[in-house]
């Protein structure tokens, strides 16, 4: 029963995220539904990935969108969307009843070997999806510096030209001054 | 249809499923589609931990949901580093303005 109700607040709370007005709002939802996925993730025995996901999913990346709307500033999302809204819904309705009719009732099994400890698995027999994180997190660090670099928009004319022309017309004015000046 | 784990696990990863691929077809704000996509990849943890529990492999579930974990990090800070990027660039962040994007 307490299973049932936390999917279903999940569930809700990633829709509000969905049609929340405002974007902090829309994180701070995702951030909500993160943090009762993760106690599911308990719940079920996944003990490692319920740290991962409350530390990263609903601190991490709420943190992130914080910041970026910080900067980015609230924008109108109440705009129409390009496809309509019932039409969205139709076919969002009929995958879930296609693909819940292939999936339900789930079905068990029974583990034929006895399981090794998350440290085997992790570093002995998935050492390449370890060496594969390491490539990520290098590759993406690479990319958000590449990003985030200031880009300098282009000078409107050569540096040199716009000092000229700021000393010719500086130049001009002490003429005309000393015209004035003589004429009086 | 018994109400075990198994098969409420199984309506919560479709739920999550069928509420990422509204929001990616309905949301205009580049923000709104990244966080849409977050819920599409936590349909995908939900359902990798739920088939580790149903065979009772659930470690093996776990090494490779944390692997997912991490790509999906990356690719949730550089989408909004794009984001942030197109808004000071084109001054905009809707999506029907990305259209007709040059250069």
């Amino acid at each position: 029963m307490t299973f049932a109700l936390l999917v279903a607040f999940t569930v809700i709370f990633a829709f509000l995220a969905i049609q929340a007005k405002r974007l902090l709002s829309s994180a701070l939802w995702l951030a909500v539904a993160s943090a009762l996925l993760a106690v599911i993730f308990y719940l079920m025995g996944a003990q490692l990935v319920a740290i991962f996901e409350l530390s990263i999913g609903a601190g991490l990346v709420t943190v992130l969108f914080v910041f970026a709307i910080g900067i980015a500033g609230e924008e109108d999302t109440n705009l129409r969307s390009l496809v309509p809204k019932t039409l969205a819904g139709g076919v969002t309705i009929i995958m879930f009843l296609l693909l819940s009719w292939f999936l339900l009732p789930a079905q068990s099994a029974q583990p034929s070997l006895p399981e090794q400890s998350v440290s085997t698995v992790i570093w002995e027999q998935r050492s390449l999806d370890v060496l594969l994180q390491i490539a990520i997190i290098f590759s993406g660090v690479l990319g958000l510096l590449g990003l985030l670099a200031e880009i300098k928009a282009p000078l409107e004319y050569p540096l040199a030209e716009q000092a000229a022309a700021e000393r010719d017309r500086e130049l001009d004015e002490l003429y005309y001054q000393s015209i004035e000046k003589g004429a009086t | 249809m018994n109400l075990s784990l198994l098969n409420i696990a199984g309506v919560g990863i479709l739920s999550l499923l069928g509420v990422g691929f509204y929001g990616l077809l309905i949301c205009r704000n580049l923000f709104k589609v990244v966080i849409a996509l977050q819920i599409l990849v936590k349909a995908a943890l939900l359902g990798l931990v739920t088939a580790g529990y149903a065979n009772g492999k659930i470690n093996s579930a776990q090494s490779l949901a944390i692997t997912v974990i991490v790509a999906d990090t990356i690719v949730a800070v550089i989408a909004i580093a794009l984001a942030v990027q197109i808004q000071r660039q084109l001054g905009t962040l809707d999506i029907k303005n990305l259209a007709g994007m040059r250069g």
